[in-house]
């Protein structure tokens, strides 16, 4: 038996899907294809989002979406009624969508339609705010949705997921009246964790708010295709 | 839950790890692992969820020693170094302004391995 030895690697934990990340990034840049990456807490609207966004940018650009669910195909079948490409991942136990996950749908999504005419890739993660902020999957800007039934603290008790964000949603809006909640302490919770991150406030009942968040998703798009 | 797909990576890259080394004819004694505090990965259950997912493999003997990195953040204003704390908004304590810099806490790193050959 030999001494022991100790090999000094210092390599990032999860560098095969930060790997992968970076091929699924090379891919979407080859296609001229903008991806974000939705997370939220299961129930804060993303699919609600994406349906009424879906619609609106349908006259400026095309769109396809990979929807990540842990068991069910159902926001999938929603969103294909709006007749885009959709491509389900079903993650099974796993509570967030990995690289590798992504780089399938986005095989999959390659044999329905030739991803070169698609301006947008919409990702939909798996309702969760613990693991998806650390799975990169190769997504160019990150937007987390914040529902104000889930309390003013969620920025400072979830700080990674939104720290991480580029765009911070604060969606269901039209239930403020309704509701005792301080959105000037959501909005200081929210600086205090990420003073970049924008923020916009939205509801998909009155549809406030949409105006700013197609707006900022064009720029996106267009900024990203010169 | 995350733990388990942090377990999954972590054993994926010391399977790669050890393609390089001859993997028949060594034995992990230690993954030296940095955990920032501001990340997802509570230690001890990354430990535990470890310890179960390599029983009967050839990384069964190998412990996993953690070493928590400390969250740190740098004041905008005065560069001061501080620990941000969610109690007042991990603001800077020095100059009371929002978390703009993190100098540490965000590693999930295998630092090392400690091994023997056969």
């Amino acid at each position: 038996m030999h001494l022991p030895i100790s090999d000094k690697i210092e390599l990032n934990i999860l560098h095969q899907n930060s790997h992968q990340a970076e091929k699924n990034k090379i891919k979407f840049n080859n296609y001229n294809l903008l991806c974000l990456n939705i997370m939220s807490s299961p129930g804060a609207g993303k699919t609600r989002l994406l349906e009424i966004t879906l619609e609106d940018l349908s006259t400026e650009f095309q769109s396809a979406v990979l929807e990540g669910d842990m068991t069910t195909n159902l926001d999938a079948a929603r969103l294909e009624k709006l007749n885009i490409p959709v491509v389900p991942i079903t993650t099974g136990r796993a509570c967030h969508l990995d690289a590798n996950m992504v780089s399938g749908g986005l095989k999959l999504l390659e044999k329905k339609i030739n991803p070169h005419i698609l301006d947008i890739l919409l990702v939909e993660n798996v309702g969760n705010l613990v693991c998806p902020a650390e799975f990169e999957i190769g997504e160019h800007f990150k937007v987390a949705l914040l529902s104000i039934t889930e309390g003013e603290d969620k920025p400072l008790k979830y700080p990674i997921m939104f720290r991480e964000a580029d765009l911070i949603l604060i969606t269901k809006v039209d239930l403020l009246p309704h509701l005792n909640f301080d959105i000037n302490e959501l909005k200081s919770n929210i600086s205090s964790t990420n003073p970049k991150a924008d923020v916009i406030e939205i509801s998909s009942i009155t549809k406030s708010g949409f105006d700013l968040w197609q707006k900022w998703i064009s720029k996106k798009i267009q900024k990203f295709k010169k | 839950m995350h733990e388990v797909d942090m377990t999954k990576c972590l054993i994926l890259s010391m399977e790669e790890w050890a393609e390089k080394k001859n993997k028949e004819k060594i034995i992990v004694e230690k993954i030296n692992l940095k955990i920032g505090e501001f990340t997802c990965v509570e230690p001890i259950s990354l430990i535990n969820t470890f310890n179960a997912a390599v029983l009967g493999s050839w990384l069964d003997s190998s412990e996993i020693t953690i070493e928590k990195i400390p969250f740190e953040g740098k004041c905008s204003k005065c560069n001061r170094s501080y620990f941000p704390k969610k109690e007042n908004g991990y603001k800077s304590p020095c100059c009371n302004l929002n978390l703009e810099e993190i100098i540490s806490g965000r590693e999930l790193k295998i630092a090392s391995i400690d091994f023997k050959e056969k």
